[in-house]
């Protein structure tokens, strides 16, 4: 396996930043994609009294960006408790090397 | 009981709390005083950066903004709240991690360099500057409203309750005080929002009753595009601005959020890194809570104004239509002499001018609710203005204590003596707030989207690149910093204030208005500052290894 050769740091920088790719596109699509470049389009569209895109402009980007927090948060908390655990493996690790 | 007696009832237990609290959380340390010895609790945090955050331009002027402007309006509900998605996923955490005191401790550290330390003193300090000056007028404005004193007593008032719990407590004072600040902005906005949802649509929750249908059956946002059509305007779901401006004003709001000193600050008062991350959550969560209020309060509130004014006999008005006319914020010119209040877009034919603020000011009054309502609204405005404005104060106390004397002037300084300058320094701060409120610069409104522009073309590009490029160096940072500022204060001047032979919107760069043009001046700074980099000497060993640290857990 190709990770095996990284330090538990780097992993950890790793899979954090494909997190933030993937929340950061989000947060784009709902912004600026729906919200704004396409807000013509999703406005043909109606969720009850709101034309969809206006909805997204004025109501549901919002409620994204609370998710997507959260959802930060419960990942990261998720990969730190990783990491500590990896860290103390591996200099656990290291002091038995270095015992005789 | 009578309105006024009410108001004071609600203003005066709200600044006896306030002034309890400070007197509990008094500061004894450098670190209590400039981030409450990093032990708030991350809900706390974030109530307190909710309250620090949402000035009395949020509290009283927003929803009359989006009022007029409709789909327009949407650029303030993105841009002010998206901004925390990039700062709970690209900048507390690791500035938490960083673990000093203020943002100019970290640009200086992280670069190596007192050039770029002092130039983000210099940006810390215009940014909160331009900021403070609006919210101590606002603080005077609702006093002066409400309490019906002069503006000036208004403004001493409140300069002197700002002063006791930020000068006594720091920004511990300032964090305990701002969760109490948010519970009574929050309630005071929320119970005339509920009600008048509930009066007009049936459903207790504004965000939901905005989208429902009126007694008569029609959608309510449908009702609200037609009127529009009828009197002129444009359609209150759709835009009048260019998609590229709106673009770029959310991104630039956006960025600006993300890089705003007085924001970024309270990251640093949690205890650990998973708490600035939550603590940024719990606060885009209560900011919310006021954010998707706001466009139901619009819809509401216009579609009211429009169907009590439109084509109605002037001498046939509800009371609260004369009241607020003695104000100013209406205004009624009966140009064709019919009695009828002609209220449409067409500016020749038009005769009735409403103030934005109006739409929360007055909402209480035009929806028949209870005084003690009404009285609750004044407190929340005053809580509002006064916890921005104790926010800001402290970032421009500690730049001028912490950045300025400690690491820069004078490094020996003792705790002792810090603590007596940063007490000082926010005296100094206040006195220098209230004159601006007092004597308010003409420029006050357009500064305060300078202050966005400032920060999102200065500060959020050098703080991400210092977190995720290990390659920037300060040759890279400084270049990009000065540029952007450069360029962001050029393009303001030129079209706000006219100078360097001024300009009308004719003239904008790509039809880009100047609230917009902060994205493009960051854009300008990432280039610089990547493009510089790569031609000058990389980082040193231990800049690489602060850099490695902090990305960790």
């Amino acid at each position: 396996m190709r990770n095996s050769t990284l330090t538990p740091s780097q992993m950890y920088w790793r899979t954090n930043l494909r997190y933030l790719v993937v929340l950061l596109s989000i947060w784009f699509a709902v912004s600026f994609g729906a919200s704004i470049l396409f807000v013509e389009e999703l406005n043909a569209f109606r969720v009850g009294g709101f034309k969809l895109g206006f909805w997204f402009a004025q109501q549901g980007s919002i409620y994204t960006f609370v998710v997507l927090i959260f959802v930060y948060i419960r990942l990261m908390n998720r990969l730190d408790a990783a990491y500590l655990n990896a860290s103390e493996l591996s200099e656990s690790g290291a002091e038995q090397k270095s015992m005789p | 009981m009578d309105l006024q007696l009410w108001i004071w009832i609600a203003v005066g237990l709200s600044f006896a709390l306030y002034i309890g609290i400070a007197i509990w959380s008094r500061a004894s340390s450098t670190s209590e005083f400039y981030v409450a010895g990093a032990s708030v609790h991350p809900i706390a945090n974030g109530m307190a950066t909710a309250a620090d955050w949402m000035s009395a331009a949020s509290f009283i002027s927003m929803a009359g903004i989006i009022s007029f402007q409709g789909y327009d309006g949407s650029v303030y509900l993105m841009g002010w709240t998206g901004g925390y998605v990039l700062l709970a996923l690209l900048l507390a955490p690791y500035l938490r991690k960083f673990g000093k005191f203020t943002v100019p401790d970290f640009i200086g550290d992280r670069y190596g360099s007192q050039t770029a330390r002092g130039l983000a003193i210099f940006c810390a300090l215009i940014v909160s500057f331009t900021y403070i000056a609006g919210q101590m007028r606002g603080v005077g404005v609702v006093f002066s409203r409400y309490l019906e004193v002069d503006i000036t007593t208004g403004v001493l008032i409140g300069m002197g309750i700002v002063l006791f719990y930020a000068v006594l407590g720091g920004m511990k004072g300032i964090t305990y005080t701002q969760v109490a600040q948010y519970c009574v902005l929050i309630f005071a906005y929320l119970v005339p929002a509920i009600f008048i949802s509930f009066l007009s649509t049936g459903y207790v929750l504004p965000q939901w009753g905005f989208g429902a249908a009126g007694p008569d059956g029609v959608y309510l946002l449908d009702q609200l595009d037609g009127l529009h059509r009828e009197l002129g305007f444009h359609e209150y779901t759709t835009g009048n601005k260019s998609v590229l401006d709106v673009f770029f004003i959310t991104m630039a709001l956006m960025a600006g959020t993300a890089g705003l000193p007085h924001v970024i600050v309270r990251f640093f008062t949690v205890k650990r890194v998973s708490d600035a991350r939550r603590s940024a959550g719990w606060a885009l969560l209560f900011i919310a809570i006021l954010y998707t209020t706001a466009p139901a309060i619009a819809v509401f509130a216009r579609t009211n104004l429009i169907q009590t004014v439109s084509e109605q006999p002037y001498a046939e008005l509800p009371d609260w239509f004369d009241k607020w006319e003695t104000t100013g914020l209406i205004q009624f010119d009966d140009k064709n002499q019919d009695g009828l209040i002609q209220y449409v877009a067409d500016p020749e034919a038009n005769e009735l001018k409403v103030d934005a603020d109006i739409m929360v000011l007055a909402n209480p009054e035009i929806a028949q609710l209870p005084n003690w309502v009404i009285a609750l609204l004044a407190a929340g405005a005053l809580a509002a203005a006064l916890s921005t404005a104790a926010g800001l104060l402290l970032v421009i106390s500690s730049a001028v204590s912490h950045d300025l004397i400690k690491r820069m002037i004078h490094p020996e300084v003792s705790e002792k003596t810090e603590l007596i300058a940063a007490r000082l320094s926010a005296v100094g701060a206040v006195c220098l707030a209230g004159y601006f409120g007092i004597h308010p610069p003409g420029f006050v409104a357009a500064t305060v989207a300078l202050a966005f522009g400032l920060a999102a073309s200065s500060f959020f590009p050098a703080i991400v690149l210092g977190i995720f490029s290990k390659r920037m160096n300060k040759e890279g940072a400084i270049s990009g910093m000065a540029i952007g500022v450069l360029l962001m204060l050029f393009y303001m001047t030129k079209f706000k204030f006219g100078w360097f032979g001024g300009g009308t919107e004719a003239d904008w760069w790509w039809g880009i208005s100047p609230e917009g043009f902060g994205t493009f001046a960051m854009l300008v700074n990432f280039v610089v500052a990547i493009g510089v980099s790569r031609f000058t000497p990389s980082t040193s060993i231990e800049i690489q290894e602060l850099i490695a640290e902090i990305r960790k857990p």
